[in-house]
Order: C-alpha cells, then structure tokens, then sequence
C-alpha cells in the first residue's frame, strides 16, 4: 500500500446563527471555497442571542481551502457579521488527502 | 365572560401549556424532542389549510371578499399601531420598534388555532375560509413593519431574500397550499382522509404541541427581567387593543361569532416563527430577545389563557 500523500490546506470554521445559512454558505462559495459541510450546532456565546423557532440552535459551518482563499473568508465575514451577527470564525491547519479537490483550478 | 373564562381554563389545550410553562419553571429536563414539535407544528397547520380548502370549496366566492378586504386592511394598521406605540410611548429606537412591530403585525399560527378550536368548541364554529385570512393578515403586516426599518436606516438590499422568507414560510406554505389542496380534492377522495385531519387526532395534537409550546414560552420567562416593564405591558396592552380592532374588523366584515372571535385573536396575537427570521437579517441591529420575549413569553401566553375567551366577549357584543 502507498503512502498517502497529503497536502497542507486550511480548515475554516463558521459557527454562527441559523438563519445566515444561505447568505453564509452562498458567500463561501462566491470567496473561492469548491465546497463546505452544514451541522447544525447549539452552545452559548457572549451575545447569548437566541433566534428563530428552536432558541439556541444555531449552524456549524466547515470547508477546507487554501490559505488566501481562507483569509478571504474570514476579512469578508469580519466585515458582513460580526458587528450585528453571533458569529465566531476561525482558521485551522489541516493535512487532507486528495489536495486539488479543495482548491479552484 | 366568568363563565367563557372556565371554559378556556379548564380546557386541556390551556392547562397543557401551563403544565409545559411549570415544568419549565421547575426547571424539568422535560421537552418535546425537537422533530416531533416541528412535526407536529406542520401537521397542525397542513390539517387547518386543507379543511380551510374543503370548507372553501362548498362557499361562494363573493362571501370572502368582504372579509379579505377588510382583514387586509386590518393586516396594514396593526403594524402602524405597534410601531408608534413603542416609538412614541416606549421611547424605543427605530430598529428595536420595526422589529417588534414586525412580530406584532405577523401573526401566530398557534394563537390562530387555539381559537379555532375555542370557537368550535363554544358552538360557534368560524367561517371555512379563516386560513386565507390569516394569509391576509400576516403577509402585509411583516411588510409593513420591516419597510419602516429599512427605510429609516436607510434602504435595505436584502428585500427579495426577506419576502422569500416571509412567502415561503411554513406557515404560508403549509396554510395556503393545504388550502388549495383541500380546493381541488374530490369530496370522496377527502372523506377518506379526513378523520386523520379532523377531530379527535387534530385535538389531541394540539394538546399536546400547547405543551411544547409552553416550555418553549417558560424558557423565555427569565428574559423577562432583562427587557422590563414597558414590554410587558405593551405585550398585554398591544393583545387587547389589536383583539379589540380585530372584533371590529369582523363584524363589520360580516363574519359570525366564531370567526369574529378568530379575527380578533389573531389581530391580537404575535408572530414568534415567521417574523424573527425576517427581522433578523433586514434588521440586525435590532434586538431579538425583546422581541421574542415580549411575543412568546407575554403576548402569547396572555392570549391563549384570558384573551381568546376575551375575544369571544368582544365578538358576542359587537356581532349581531
């Protein structure tokens, strides 16, 4: 069996309210992501702002990209969300397999 | 209006909230697990549309007009009236206001049906066609509310995605296309379905959904202390005021003491499901917990324990 062989890509993770998901998940797409995973998710922030029918569900929303693809995102939503919105993003560094499938030709 | 109060308080569909707002308060690990309200939520509002169709199909057409006039016009007023209450009187802030105001011109679905079922159960079933008012009623009303927003915070670019959030809601989805289903539906094709619709399963249903719904409003009682008095006020004064203009509405439209009584309830009721989606993304600076709180844990709470039977007061006055 061959080694894997893995490329360093970035992890970015939105955690944030329920009803971003189709500006959230639109937007990620237009910065340059191929693709994302939606959970929903539920927890407690410093805003503690509950919204929609379900009080506390909120959505988790992950995709792995290259590094400027990543910093986009995360200065995008800085900007769009987080003065009015709960929302929390992050970056992690991830080795996946398979590395051109996360970034644009 | 003692006895009509008994009534409503000794029914299961009152005293299965207030179990669900207790069992809330004890702080009881109990809930409906999630599914299983949504289902139930959508089950409730598919049967009401769908009989609302059925019923629709046998009247005539010239009967609603009226009617919908008028509750369309009722659906443009009870934002206004909101708004200027909580600018003028409340000393709120532009977007605070059009939020509320956006709940409060909306209308809560399960208000609507609690009186629905009270009107039935008081021998003074509504009109068929109740569901298409409150197609009528709510649809302008979040309009309404989230323009004067927009507009004083300077013009919003979100309008389409906000009406496709308001028109295809679950409750204007569920509501209307259940209506026009029950429209088409070939009466034998219908009888066929109908005991699972309507009757014993319907009730118990409700039952047990005004159970849910009562922990999901006891959850929001500890909010309370946070948004003050002004709010719960306004929640109560907001409900009469509105159910009075509602009584009004319907008696004028025409309509008999159970769908006077609807009109009426749902006048005075607050969107809690429709509305903060809505309010969320063309108003985010708005804060959501006032106004969840002051629909979920006052208004509707207010509503299904002394207002709906209040309605009916006001409708056996003013309908003749």
């Amino acid at each position: 069996m061959e080694p894997a062989v893995l490329t360093r890509l970035r992890l970015v993770t939105i955690v944030g309210e329920t009803v971003l998901r189709e500006r959230l998940t639109r937007q990620l797409l237009e910065w340059g992501a191929t693709g994302y995973t939606v959970t929903p998710s539920s927890g407690k922030g410093s805003r503690g702002i509950r919204t929609g029918d379900v009080p506390g569900e909120g959505l988790r929303i992950e995709a792995v990209v290259d590094s400027s693809t990543a910093e986009r995102i995360l200065s995008g939503i800085a900007g769009l969300y987080f003065e009015h919105f709960s929302v929390i993003a992050w970056v992690s560094e991830v080795q996946v397999v398979r590395g051109d499938k996360y970034v644009r030709p | 209006m003692g006895a009509i109060l008994e009534v409503n308080l000794l029914s299961p569909i009152t005293l299965a909230f207030v179990l669900g707002v207790i069992a809330r308060l004890v702080r009881s690990e109990f809930s409906l697990p999630r599914d299983v309200y949504a289902g139930l939520g959508i089950y409730l509002l598919f049967a009401l549309g769908l009989k609302g169709g059925v019923e629709l199909a046998k009247a005539s057409w010239g009967v609603i007009v009226l009617p919908a006039v008028i509750t369309l016009a009722l659906g443009c007023i009870r934002p206004l009236t909101s708004y200027a209450v909580l600018r003028r009187v409340g000393g709120l802030g532009v977007s605070d206001s059009a939020g509320i105001a956006a709940h409060y011109g909306s209308v809560s679905a399960v208000t609507f049906i609690a009186a629905m079922s009270f009107a039935a159960g008081m021998d003074t079933p509504a009109e068929g066609y109740m569901p298409t008012l409150l197609a009528l009623l709510e649809t302008p009303g979040i309009a309404i509310a989230l323009t004067i927003g927009a507009l004083k915070m300077g013009g919003s670019r979100n309008t389409r995605e906000v009406m496709h959030e308001v028109l295809t809601g679950r409750t204007l989805v569920l509501l209307v296309g259940g209506m026009a289903v029950g429209y088409v539906s070939a009466p034998e094709a219908w009888a066929q379905v109908a005991p699972f619709y309507d009757g014993a399963i319907f009730k118990g249903a409700l039952v047990l959904f005004l159970l849910e719904m009562g922990v999901v409003a006891g959850e929001r009682l500890n909010d309370l202390r946070q948004t003050g008095a002004f709010l719960v006020a306004f929640g109560i004064a907001m409900a009469v005021i509105h159910g009075l203009l509602g009584a009004a509405a319907g008696a004028v439209a025409g309509l008999g003491v159970g769908g006077t009584t609807v009109l009426a309830a749902m006048s005075a009721s607050a969107s809690y499901i429709a509305a903060p989606p809505a309010v969320r993304l063309t108003l985010p600076d708005a804060n959501p917990t006032l106004s969840l709180t002051a629909s979920l844990a006052i208004t509707f709470p207010f509503n299904i324990i002394v207002g709906i039977p209040l309605y009916y007061q006001f409708a056996s006055w003013l309908v003749r």
